[in-house]
Order: structure tokens, then C-alpha cells, then sequence
């Protein structure tokens, strides 16, 4: 199970990479691996803002859906348009090509709710 | 949780398993969609042992399978196989079952692992006519060897030709145990399923020996999930989905295994009284090109208002496209007819299609 160490992590099995204030958001290896074969991501195009713990999209797999929740306030900078054609993308490189959503972080002491790599390493043990 | 004899296979795969009606069965081994086109392309094995088997056996064997099922077992020659249902006395479906008529006085009926227990007390309380009834379901494992390649695979380890006719089967030795070797799946392919008993070590030389005859065909591990997908391309029944104790066979598309002529059966007063009032709601195909992903238990609607729900619904592997099975009121059960999937509160339209949603 791959959980890197430079990442925050949510309950909902969300990761988030923080840069100075811009986030990048996904979701983790063991989140891929509990969905199996993604084959939509479903991010509103129009979408400007997040807020905690709310719905911002969702997430299909051949078996099941699963919403997408913000793991921290933000504005939306961008959207992994490509998941379009490769929604495979989430699968196969979670941390990376499949990325979902860029925010501007708005509310910084959020962050420090969220889950270390160890704390989420051991909330899936 | 009960295991299969092939449980310590699968975690030598790493196959996710899951609880599935109380057994621990492999859902994927890699990836759903790469298992479900290793089925349409070449040939892929599933462990089905989780499946019941129950033989009838005595002078009235025959007798008690034409009162118990739907479908007219008087027709299966032996070495012929029949799909078929068993029905309560109002008309809901018991289960969905296959009939395989041994020979004169022996059939085997194979049912739905998750009603293995419920089946057979129906059976043992509708035994009127003395036939000795064994529920084998725990000595018999079950692999079903599916796709274009599946004879190819087969035929190097069995020792008779395989020369079967769909829906009929033969006793030979694969991998030098005897077996029932049946032409028959839940595929849409060609396909196989074996059944066979002997302990894990047993099961686990018919596997690898399964594996390595189809070595030149990449032939592939499938679980659960791309056996459900493979079944509703073809649009067939799940029990506990598309059918189940409050449907029955004629509202779920089951007329043609459902023998009203044959003579009185369990169900059959009540079946026929719901033909002749007009079914109220009818078991539709859906398809869209539109990007969705109906789900059973979703509402299906027309112009706002909820006219059925969807029982079963993927995207299919093949055509790339969402598919799905449901109820709607009769009158709007025609082919062609726009219905919407109401998905979080959203209408999407979709059309009722002619099944198989894949055409072989």
C-alpha cells in the first residue's frame, strides 16, 4: 500500500499535497484499490468552490459510486480534465496523473486536522 | 465465513475477496474490466463452488420436478440441461435454477448460493411424492471455464471428446478426476462449468491444470464482479436483483421457461390468474449514450414522475456504455420507448433495447 509521507490525508481516504496556499487533491492507493476499475470522475466543470466536508463530486467505478469530499475550504484553480478520456488515470497512478482537483487553499488551519501518512497508515490497519 | 476448496488459490493471487451470502469469494484478481474482456476474447475460469447442488432421485423424480418448477422437465432427455424457476404459490420466484436430468430417475437441480438453505426446505415441504431428496451442495465444487477458447483449454485435459450440444452435459475425467462436464454459463460465451468432488488438494491440481492447458489462450482468473458484468450484457436474471419472491416469471421476461400448459405446478393457479388480470409491470432493458451510471435501487421516471426502478445496472465493458435492467409499468415496457434514470435527483434519458445489450 503505497501512503507517501509528503501527503495529508482524510477519513474518506483523500489525499491532499499542500504548496504554499494551493492544495492538490486525490484520492488514495487504498481508496483505488477498494474501488476497482474507475470509469467516470464527476466533477462539476463549472464548480468555483469546496467546502469542508461537503460533496464536490463523484466517483464511479464499475461497481460502485463514491462521493467526493473536500477535505479543507478552497477555490478551484483547476480540474484534471484529462480523467475525462483516462479516468483509468485514478487506478494506475493515484498520487499522480490521477490527481482530481486544484484549490487555492482559503482556510489554512483546516489543514491541521487532517491526517498524517502514519495516522492514516494506522486508521486502515 | 465459509471458504470453497479454492480459497488458499485465490490468496495465492491476491484476489480481493469479499463476504458473499456468508462465503468468502473472489470478486476481482486484477482489474474487472480486463477479466470481463479475457471472457469475450479468449477464455477466463471462475470459482463457482459456492453454488448449491441437489439431486432427486426415485420413481417419481420426474414427477416432483415438473410440480416444483416452471419449466416443462418432461421434455430433458437425460443428459440435457433446462433453465428453470420455482415459484411460491402466489407466483413469486422461489429461485432461479438449472435442471439437469442425469437420467431417468436422477435429476440434479443447481441453485443460487444465497438461497441454498431457503431451496431445499421448499423442496423437503413440497415432497409429495417420496423422492429422496440429498442437498450436496458442500461436496461439490464448481468452476465455470468461459469463452471462445474454453473448448480449446478443456479439450487437452479431458479423455472423451468434448463434443456438447449447448445445455447438455457428460460424466469425464479432467485432469484425471471424474467430473460433470456441462456446456452451459452465465456468460453469453462458449463455455463450461465442471463439477467435481475432493478435498483443496484435489481442486488446486484441477486448477493448475485448467491454468496451464490454457496458458496459450493468457487464459485468466474472473471473479464476481466481471461475472456479473458478462451476465447482464446478456441481460440475464440475478436472483435477488432482477428477480426475487415478490416478482414473477412473467413480469421478469421468464415466460419462455414458465410452461403453463405443462399442467398444474407451484404457482402456476396463481401465475396464470396475473396473466389474465395483465401484468402490472415488466422487466425493461435500458441503454444511453449519455455519461451515467444507473444502479440498482435507482428510480427510473418519465416527465417527473417515478414509473419504476432499476434492479440492475453497470457500465458495460464492451460497448462502453451504461446498461441496466428494471421494472416500469407495463404500458410502457415497449422497446424503443424513452425512460429516464433519476440519478441524485437528476433525469437522464435512456431507451427501452431488444436484449442482449452485446450481440454475439
Amino acid at each position: 500500500m503505497n501512503i507517501p509521507e509528503s501527503l495529508k490525508y482524510t477519513k474518506d481516504h483523500e489525499w491532499i499535497k499542500v504548496e504554499g496556499n494551493t492544495g492538490i487533491i486525490g484520492v488514495t492507493d487504498y481508496a483505488q484499490g477498494e474501488l476497482g476499475d474507475v470509469v467516470f470522475v464527476d466533477i462539476d466543470p463549472n464548480l468555483t468552490e469546496i467546502s469542508i466536508g461537503d460533496a464536490f463530486g463523484t466517483i464511479e467505478a464499475v461497481k460502485t459510486v463514491s462521493d467526493l469530499f473536500a477535505p479543507c475550504d478552497g477555490k478551484i484553480l483547476e480540474v484534471n480534465t484529462k480523467l475525462a478520456d483516462e479516468p483509468q488515470a485514478v487506478n494506475s497512478d493515484p498520487y499522480g496523473e490521477g490527481w482530481l482537483v486544484k484549490i487555492e487553499i482559503t482556510n489554512p488551519d483546516q489543514l491541521n486536522e487532517l491526517l498524517s501518512s502514519d495516522d492514516y497508515k494506522a486508521q486502515l490497519a | 465465513m465459509k471458504k470453497t476448496k479454492f480459497n488458499s488459490v485465490h490468496k495465492k493471487l491476491n484476489a480481493k475477496l469479499v463476504d458473499f451470502v456468508g462465503y468468502e469469494m473472489p470478486i476481482q484478481y486484477s482489474s474487472i474490466i480486463n477479466e470481463h474482456k479475457a471472457v469475450r476474447n479468449s477464455v477466463g475460469v471462475f470459482d463457482v463452488s459456492h453454488m448449491g447442488q441437489v439431486f432427486v432421485s426415485g420413481e417419481k423424480a420426474l414427477d416432483f420436478v415438473q410440480y416444483i418448477t416452471t419449466n416443462d422437465a418432461s421434455k430433458l432427455t437425460s443428459g440435457k440441461v433446462q433453465y428453470s424457476a420455482m415459484c411460491y404459490e402466489n407466483g413469486g420466484i422461489v429461485d432461479d435454477l438449472l435442471v439437469y436430468r442425469v437420467d431417468e430417475n436422477n435429476f440434479m437441480l443447481v441453485i443460487n448460493a444465497s438461497n441454498i438453505d431457503k431451496d431445499f426446505e421448499w423442496m423437503v415441504k413440497n415432497n409429495k411424492f417420496g423422492v429422496e431428496l440429498r442437498n450436496e451442495s458442500d461436496a461439490y465444487s464448481l468452476l465455470a471455464i468461459q469463452g471462445p477458447n474454453s473448448k480449446n483449454t478443456l479439450q487437452k485435459i479431458c479423455n472423451k471428446e468434448i463434443d456438447l450440444e449447448y445445455y447438455t452435459f457428460f460424466t469425464s475425467e479432467i485432469a484425471g478426476v471424474e467430473m460433470i462436464v456441462s456446456r452451459t454459463g452465465y456468460t453469453g460465451e462458449l463455455g463450461y462449468e465442471i463439477y467435481f468432488k475432493g478435498d483443496e488438494e484435489t481442486a488446486e491440481k484441477i486448477w493448475n491444470e485448467v491454468f496451464e492447458a490454457g496458458k496459450e489462450y493468457d487464459i485468466q482468473p474472473v471473479g464476481l464482479g466481471a461475472r456479473d458484468s458478462l451476465r447482464l450484457e446478456m441481460g440475464y436474471c440475478l436472483y435477488g436483483n432482477d428477480i426475487d419472491q415478490t416478482t414473477n416469471p412473467l413480469e421478469a421476461g421468464l415466460g419462455w421457461i414458465t410452461k403453463l400448459k405443462k399442467g398444474e405446478f407451484l404457482g402456476s393457479a396463481d401465475i396464470i390468474k396475473a396473466k389474465e388480470a395483465g401484468l402490472k409491470r415488466k422487466l425493461v432493458a435500458l441503454t444511453t449514450d449519455e455519461k451515467a451510471f444507473p444502479r440498482k435501487g435507482y428510480e427510473l421516471s418519465v416527465n417527473g414522475e417515478i414509473v419504476g426502478i432499476v434492479t440492475s445496472g453497470t457500465v458495460s465493458p464492451i460497448l462502453e456504455k451504461a446498461i441496466a435492467l428494471g421494472y416500469v409499468q407495463s404500458d410502457l415496457a415497449v422497446e424503443g420507448n424513452t425512460i429516464n434514470f433519476l440519478i441524485r435527483g437528476k433525469e437522464i434519458s435512456a431507451q427501452i433495447v431488444k436484449l442482449p445489450f452485446v450481440k454475439k
